[in-house]
């Protein structure tokens, strides 16, 4: 018999934050929560959890980050940099790496986060543009992705260029090039981001530091949080069929199911971040050495998700235009802005192309699969090809140097390629589409067997061919 | 059937309660309304699939997951090495993390439930706020002189707002234009010696700064090299600024900045591409023997030749600035002398 | 999967073998086709990530790590150059000419080329070539030590640089890092893996020993520019010194994937981890309805 009573575990804090916060209410919708599980809904979950690995490991980097370009001398761990002058960001990633323990780890942890970051927001988008999710009442939500999606390019670019590595120093002027090259304003738009003529005043790195460690994480955790208030406040899609319908979400609550799920995903993300940054090398800033003008490497290239960028860059004609004197159009202007811009445009404006080329202006709760669209999938696979194509130019001369194959023809047959590959892809993706879609009203088309029935001779459950295909569909 | 009087009996009186709820008038001034609360959701399905095998098994995963994270910490003191490191907290995660999810799907009860998606259009609202909105025009005659000269203070004081964005960076001016090569400047290695023709030979590259100057700027570094003259393919005034056959050309590609750090040079002109300097990041190919003109690639002007003499004591010098501007093409500004 | 009552093994498997249930559970089938597409897809990269398709492995390092000076070692005899001339007129007089002096648009003269461009060319198998327009690639070396120290002495009788004293050992590696950055990263790449160039392939140095490099960077093979002059005995040793260390650079991070930086990198982002979370995620969520 005991004399204090054991505060029961669950319902004494409840109970705490109910009398304070009047959360009570709160918690139970938030516990009852129904989420649909079906797998494709959790690529989103996987960038979140990227995400948060980034801050993470992020914290850990930027105490260590010192952001400044003033020579130094380097006499650290490393061996082969002895004696030589870098600058001070420089030694001070060599000595995360090297110097403290489980640095090079964490750092590694970092980078890889990062790419996995936009590997699974292009998978995410993926399957909203491909299942319609981004139809009314979702629009917002679709605008708020994308431009998470283009402050993560920008966010993993000021990240690794703030080593300023020879690579990462190859990039930022590329990138001081195509800020050059933007019409009318150009000109004054490098020297003011840069602070003068490239390589740029010392100010820019304290700068680039601020902008990836507090205002693009800042904005990009704001948009997640209104990303994801979205989702929560409309509930969130789900395929047809079952139970499913435009008025009911069918799912599994929040507790306990599925929170147990996320918090494993979360962890299994963390955790193959974490085996991909201790088992697989990214990014050895030792091996590349640090940055100067006058220096450049054979085989350059910025991070995958830049790779469309340099493929366009690559595959531009040496075009500039000139009106006089003036330089009007600089050529990196092509390749380097303009072709992001009509990407990107593209994505942001896909629930109103979509809704202007279907004429489709109800709210939808269902989602089509891709098949039962073909047009939308198809067109999505076009952009996704002239992306893609292009991202493979930007290394044609990795795959030049293993195959042989002559870089400049490559070249001219990737011009091709980007131009007749999307409308291949649109036609191929189309048919398929339409193919597995009649594969399922009529599941024996195409079939070329006999049915041969002994006569008087019927079993129960038998029906012929036209009575099964005139019967509904079978839909997921 | 009793079961179902009784049960029409309450769904009756369940609806009048609903009736009775939105007929209630809420008195002006009163409490907020309550937000309206998502109806409780319907169970479906339910089910429990723990049995002692999945329990013993999440179990055990979470213990080897505990020993890989301690593992972790052990290494971190003892012998921090970055693949043990990643492999013990990462392994420690992901068996946790397969722990958690297998949890989710055979341990915990698995519930199908629904919950009907929210109107969250309503009609009436946006009337409400509509008309509270236009109510604060009731008595203001000239709306459309006062909206006009709000249109234009608000948009003239945001453009006056950005305008301190220009504080955060220097005007263009005459930085592109300028560059620390003038009459005279000698042409220094790295190590800060002088370069004399001797020291460059036909098929080599030599590199060389400015004296005396940054060499980090775009406009910096050059590269020298030699041809015989009668291969040169330039116009007489270019090759006056060649002596003897040693040309300079600015090291910086003029299509995005990188450093043009690739120079092929035919051992057997015959059978070999013909001398190109070529830029590593997107491929510009420049003729060194025709004024850096462009051979392939995106660059949309040649590569600016520096001027040479030869100096006092014989070393090579700068007779002027480039021909032709260094580095990228910069939009609005003038391409700079030909 | 649920609500299935335990079968005993013995049961299960006679029932699979009798063709009539699959052995293992739909999931687990399909987790195991996707951990062997994963290991694939490892194994691929892996593969894609290592060599790159130089033929031959040829390596004129001395074993010992003795410093590789000379492929003789003598000064060349009359009979070596005697041998060296019987040899010449039979696998190269086609293309540089019976004097050596080189036929137009064919081959070049080899009159002042030096043993060091003989040595160089025929110890790493770039000569004999067999398309005088082909590019000259490392290959498995044509001759003999014998052979060619005998062709070396014909060709180094014309004059021209000697076979060079190299020591990599007298190097510095930081120097030798700084100056390959400068001179070769650009076509070499900066860990030595190669790269292209328009009209030119060029080769990884991991064959490399510090004999051809010292060869090389005196008389600039095909389209490689030429670095005798400017460079000292000491740089070129520490060169030297430096491409013999990218065989094997410093790995801290783990598996090296190449040494080339994101494309490989990318290509684990997607194909490792992408494969790995679309598995997780696909055993996590549901498929169908329930």
């Amino acid at each position: 018999m005991r004399l204090i009573p054991r505060p029961d575990p669950v319902r004494e804090p409840v109970r705490f934050v109910d009398e304070r916060l009047g959360a009570g209410s709160l918690l139970r919708s938030t516990l009852r929560y129904v989420f649909p599980d079906h797998w494709s809904f959790m690529l989103g979950e996987i960038a979140l959890y990227a995400f948060a690995t980034l801050v993470l490991t992020g914290i850990f980097l930027s105490l260590n980050y010192v952001p400044s370009d003033e020579t130094v001398t380097y006499a650290g761990s490393y061996a082969p940099l002895h004696g030589r002058e870098m600058g001070a960001q420089y030694e001070s990633v060599m000595r995360i790496a090297f110097d403290l323990p489980a640095g090079n780890l964490l750092r590694q942890t970092h980078h890889w986060a990062a790419n996995v970051f936009v590997v699974a927001i292009a998978l995410h988008l993926a399957r909203i543009c491909l299942t319609g999710a981004f139809r009314r009442p979702r629009e917002l939500n679709h605008v708020v992705g994308v431009t998470m999606l283009a402050l993560a390019l920008v966010e993993g670019f000021l990240g690794y260029s703030l080593i300023d590595d020879l690579l990462s120093g190859m990039g930022l002027a590329i990138a001081y090039s195509v800020a050059a090259s933007i019409p009318f304003v150009g000109g004054d738009l490098a020297i003011l981001l840069w602070g003068g003529e490239y390589p740029g005043a010392t100010a820019i790195w304290p700068r680039m530091e601020i902008l990836h460690v507090l205002l693009l994480p800042v904005a990009i955790g704001g948009l997640l949080g209104l990303h994801l208030m979205q989702v929560i406040r409309q509930h969130h899609t789900q395929f047809p069929g079952g139970p499913r319908s435009e008025r009911r979400v069918v799912g599994t609550p929040l507790w306990a199911a599925y929170a147990l799920r996320s918090v494993g995903l979360f962890l299994i993300v963390a955790g193959i971040l974490l085996l991909l940054g201790g088992l697989v090398q990214i990014n050895p800033i030792w091996l590349w050495g640090p940055y100067e003008t006058a220096l450049s490497t054979n085989g350059a290239q910025p991070d995958w998700y830049l790779g469309w960028l340099i493929g366009a860059l690559r595959l531009m004609p040496p075009l500039e235009l000139r009106f006089g004197g003036d330089v009007a159009i600089p050529n990196p202007f092509w390749g380097g802005a303009l072709y992001p811009l009509v990407v990107f445009g593209t994505l942001y404006l896909w629930p109103w192309i979509d809704r202007w080329r279907w004429g489709d202006r109800e709210r939808h709760e269902l989602l089509d699969r891709p098949r039962d669209n073909p047009r939308r999938t198809a067109s999505f696979a076009a952009l996704a090809t002239w992306v893609f194509v292009i991202l493979f130019a930007g290394s044609a001369d990795r795959f030049a140097f293993r195959t042989l194959i002559s870089y400049e023809a490559q070249i001219w047959f990737l011009r091709g390629a980007a131009i007749v590959g999307p409308v291949v892809a649109y036609l191929v993706a189309r048919r398929l589409c339409e193919e597995l879609r009649a594969r399922e009203l009529r599941p024996l088309r195409g079939w070329s067997g006999q049915v041969v029935r002994v006569p008087g001779e019927e079993r129960a459950g038998e029906r012929r061919e036209d009575e099964a295909a005139a019967e509904a569909p079978p839909r997921r | 059937m009793r079961g179902s009087t009784s049960r029409r009996q309450l769904l009756l009186a369940w609806l009048g309660l609903r009736l009775l709820r939105r007929l209630r008038r809420r008195p002006r001034g009163a409490a907020p309304p309550q937000p309206r609360r998502a109806e409780p959701p319907e169970a479906l399905e339910r089910e429990t699939p723990s049995t002692a095998r999945a329990e013993r098994l999440a179990a055990a995963l979470l213990l080897a997951g505990a020993l890989a994270a301690a593992g972790f910490v052990v290494l971190y003191v003892v012998r921090p090495d970055t693949q043990l490191l990643g492999l013990c907290l990462g392994g420690a995660l992901v068996l946790c993390g397969i722990a958690a999810a297998f949890a989710g799907k055979r341990v915990v009860p698995q519930e199908t439930a629904s919950e009907p998606y929210e109107e969250l259009a309503d009609a009436r609202q946006v009337d409400d706020v509509n008309a509270i909105v236009r109510e604060a025009g009731e008595g203001v005659s000239r709306r459309g002189l006062l909206a006009g000269a709000a249109g234009l203070a608000g948009a003239t004081v945001a453009a006056a707002a950005i305008v301190p964005v220009a504080s955060l960076g220097p005007a263009v001016g005459d930085r592109i234009a300028a560059t620390p090569w003038r009459r005279g400047r000698r042409l220094v290695d790295r190590d800060g010696g002088a370069i004399r023709p001797e020291d460059v030979s036909e098929g080599s590259l030599v590199l060389a700064f400015p004296e005396g100057a940054d060499r980090d700027t775009l406009d910096a570094p050059v590269m020298l090299l030699r041809f015989p003259p009668e291969q040169l393919e330039m116009s007489a005034a270019r090759r006056a600024a060649a002596p003897g056959g040693v040309v300079a050309y600015s090291r910086i590609c003029t299509h995005a900045a990188c450093a043009v750090s690739m120079y092929r040079h035919p051992l057997h002109p015959p059978t070999a591409p013909r001398d190109a300097l070529v830029c590593p990041c997107h491929f510009s190919t420049f003729d060194p023997r025709r004024a850096g003109a462009v051979l392939f690639g995106p660059a949309g002007r040649p590569l600016p030749q520096l001027p040479l003499q030869i100096g006092a004591d014989g070393e090579l010098v700068a007779a002027g600035g480039f021909f032709g501007r260094v580095g990228p093409s910069y939009a609005g500004e003038r391409e700079g002398p030909a | 999967m649920s609500g299935r009552s335990p079968r005993s093994l013995p049961g299960r498997l006679a029932s699979a073998l009798a063709g009539r249930t699959p052995l293992l559970p739909r999931r687990l089938r399909v987790g195991l086709a996707f951990g062997c597409a994963l290991v694939a897809a490892a194994l691929a990269l892996g593969a894609l990530a290592s060599r790159p398709p130089a033929v031959g492995a040829q390596d004129g390092d001395v074993a010992g790590g003795a410093p590789a000076t000379t492929s003789g070692g003598a000064p060349a005899t009359a009979a070596q150059r005697a041998e060296g001339r019987r040899l010449f007129l039979a696998g190269c007089a086609s293309c540089h000419g019976e004097d050596a002096r080189g036929i137009a648009d064919v081959a070049p003269s080899l009159r002042g080329v030096g043993a060091a461009s003989a040595d160089f060319y025929l110890r790493t198998g770039r000569m004999p070539l067999e398309d005088p327009q082909d590019e000259p690639r490392r290959k498995e070396s044509f001759y003999d030590r014998r052979q060619i120290a005998a062709l070396v002495a014909y060709v180094g009788s014309f004059g021209g640089p000697p076979i060079p004293q190299v020591d990599p050992a007298a190097g510095s590696l930081s120097q030798g890092f700084r100056l390959f950055a400068e001179n070769c990263a650009g076509c070499h790449q900066i860990v030595g893996r190669g790269g292209i160039t328009t009209g030119a392939w060029i080769p990884g140095l991991q064959e490399a020993s510090p004999l051809d490099v010292a060869e090389a960077v005196e008389i600039g093979p095909y389209v490689m520019p030429v670095f005798g002059d400017r460079l000292t005995d000491r740089q070129v040793d520490s060169l030297a010194r430096y491409v013999r260390w990218t065989r094997q650079p410093d790995d801290a991070g783990g598996w090296g994937i190449g040494h080339i930086g994101p494309v490989p990198e990318g290509m684990v982002a997607w194909l490792l981890a992408g494969t790995a979370l679309l598995l997780t995620i696909r055993l996590i969520g549901e498929r169908t309805t329930r």
